[in-house]
């Protein structure tokens, strides 16, 4: 079984080294456009980025859930359904770069392949949820997480069953209720896929700690409810501005501001976490985990800020949403996959990376790129906020002009992130390729030791 | 409990939203799919936005119809031509038809520019 899903974490890995080239790339071409044109247009390179970004998101989130569960409920899944699900995920990758690099597109934004390669994704989706299944029956009192797993993975199948409605002729002709159920897909998904993330890291927390109180206590209980209000509504703060139906507009501003309360815990919880984050710190996986409370502090109050309709008139069509996907995407999602990625290695493995000093400091270099990525991108949106709210409105020609420093140091900071994070993906593959061929070594030395 | 409470309330705010009747436009809902379509196929939504949401590399075109004077000629020649930020698209005459059906159809759903929008005190938009 762990033999599947190394190779299931290597394959999330190359996907994240996909997307950090053709992000590098995207923003090149964004900084300085038409450089690239006559090679790989932005029009191609964006939707490789975001769905490679995307894919290292969903396949690694799947391979930690399915790890997670293997440790828990030992010898429960399905090794044969794990390979048909990894299986489908390869032929659905290859289908959709080559929808890519062919120019067959025709999906919709993050998802703009061509659609029929939604098929092996749902797929495989619904394989994984067969063999949760099998996993947990006859479990009662489930933690936290594994309630977090279940809500992800059945709330992920349906949104992405409903991102493919548009496709029915009764979606097919409207235009403000198809852009409104788009928005909700794009806003329900997001909230789908971090149940799974953040499972994995209460997950990880409770293994770290050893006493396994994270994901029972009645606190966990109450956020994850909280959070699946927020996935299931909030959604609405991404449409303040089109002309839908007005109670969109206000379940989404009040729900969105239930969002307050999780500021609030990290405000009121910040002493224990630094008492906790020294405890810890040496541990080179809960830096990662570290890394991830403070992206999710600065998102979560950009977040709440966005979600009042006053602000976002300011902030929404500007780069300040992009600064936010990019934010989360990669300093909350990336963050925890990683580390799950070091902290799932056999201790021997662990050890080896704790001894060497480069991956600390890239570690450090990598949080300062992705600060400064973040700021410049805000910084810019900041800008165009004014501009589109101004009365005296320049060309969108001139404005772009006037933001070609922010693009220039978003660029730069973006190739450095690209070879931070790259050089920790490459590492992270030969790690695990290792673990692959080693396995059996590996646990009789594991093994010995103990003994 | 709680789950199938939550559960069931996003079962209904969805059908909701499903159901949700628009006023029909007086572009052919054929010409709006078929345009939908094009502007999906060459992903347009890469660069632009309609009421905001897309990419920023381009404008803003929900409004792009009305910006001309509804001249479908100055927009056709601009896809054809494109400039040093966009690619020139070589549209057959069927798909460059559907596409300045489906833009101005979209002219027609509302006013995408934020200034027209009046803030309450509560923090709410109308």
């Amino acid at each position: 079984m762990n033999k599947v899903l190394c190779i299931m974490i290597a394959v999330a890995l190359l996907m994240l080294l996909s997307a950090l080239t053709f992000g590098s790339l995207a923003g090149l071409e964004y900084a300085f456009p038409g450089q690239l044109r006559q090679f790989i247009g932005f029009e191609t390179l964006r939707p490789l980025h975001v769905s490679s970004a995307l894919f290292w998101i969903l396949i690694a989130a799947s391979a930690c859930v399915l790890w997670s569960l293997n440790e828990l409920r030992p010898n429960r899944l399905s090794k044969e359904l794990t390979i048909v699900q990894l299986v489908l995920w390869i032929v659905a990758l290859c289908g959709v770069f080559y929808s890519y690099f062919s120019g067959r597109f025709g999906g919709r934004e993050y998802w703009e392949f061509d659609p029929v390669w939604a098929g092996p994704i749902a797929l495989a989706w619904l394989i994984m949820l067969i063999n949760f299944v099998l996993a947990v029956r006859k479990w009662r009192h489930w933690p936290v997480y594994v309630w977090m797993w279940m809500t992800g993975m059945v709330f992920f199948l349906f949104i992405f069953a409903e991102n493919q409605l548009w496709q029915l002729p009764y979606f097919k002709d409207k235009l403000i209720s198809d852009m409104t159920i788009q928005w909700k897909v794009n806003g329900s998904i997001v909230g789908a896929w971090n149940q799974l993330l953040y499972g994995t890291a209460f997950y990880l927390m409770d293994r770290m700690d050893g006493k396994g109180k994270v994901g029972s206590s009645n606190m966990a209980f109450v956020m994850y409810f909280l959070g699946l209000f927020n996935l299931m509504f909030n959604w609405g703060h991404h449409v303040y501005t089109l002309p839908t139906a007005p109670y969109v507009r206000y379940i989404g501003y009040l729900v969105s501001m239930t969002e307050w309360v999780f500021f609030v815990r990290i405000l009121y919880k910040w002493k224990s976490s630094w008492v906790e984050a020294k405890e810890h710190y040496n541990h080179f996986s809960y830096r990662f985990l570290l890394a991830s409370n403070l992206w999710v502090f600065l998102n979560m109050g950009q977040a709440i800020l966005m979600s009042i309709p006053a602000i976002n008139l300011y902030t929404h069509g500007t780069h300040i949403t992009v600064a936010h996907a990019m934010g989360t995407t990669i300093g909350i999602n990336t963050m925890i996959l990683l580390a799950a990625c070091f902290e799932f290695l056999p201790m021997a493995y662990q050890s080896g990376v704790e001894r060497k000093k480069w991956p600390k400091i890239m570690f450090h270099v990598g949080q300062v790129a992705l600060l400064v990525f973040w700021l410049s991108l805000n910084l810019a949106g900041y800008l165009k906020g004014v501009w589109q709210m101004s009365e005296q409105q320049s060309s969108f020609r001139i404005m772009m002009q006037q933001l070609q420093i922010y693009f220039d140091v978003f660029a730069s900071a973006g190739i450095v992130l690209f070879i931070v994070l790259g050089m920790m993906a490459i590492w992270l593959i030969k790690l695990w390729l290792k673990f692959y061929k080693n396995q059996n070594g590996i646990k009789k030395s594991i093994e010995r030791k103990l003994v | 409990m709680v789950f199938y409470c939550l559960c069931a309330g996003f079962i209904l705010y969805t059908y909701k939203l499903w159901t949700h009747e628009e006023k029909p436009s007086f572009v052919s809902p054929q010409l709006i799919a078929d345009g939908k379509l094009v502007w999906q196929k060459h992903n347009c939504q890469s660069c632009h936005q309609f009421y905001g949401l897309g990419g920023y590399l381009g404008p803003d075109l929900t409004n792009e119809f009305e910006r001309w004077d509804n001249n479908a000629q100055v927009i056709e020649a601009f896809i054809r031509s494109g400039n040093n930020r966009m690619p020139s698209y070589n549209l057959t005459q069927d798909e460059m038809k559907a596409l300045l059906g489906f833009l101005e159809a979209m002219n027609t759903t509302g006013n995408a520019d934020p200034r027209h929008f009046a803030i309450r005190k509560d923090g709410m938009i109308e």
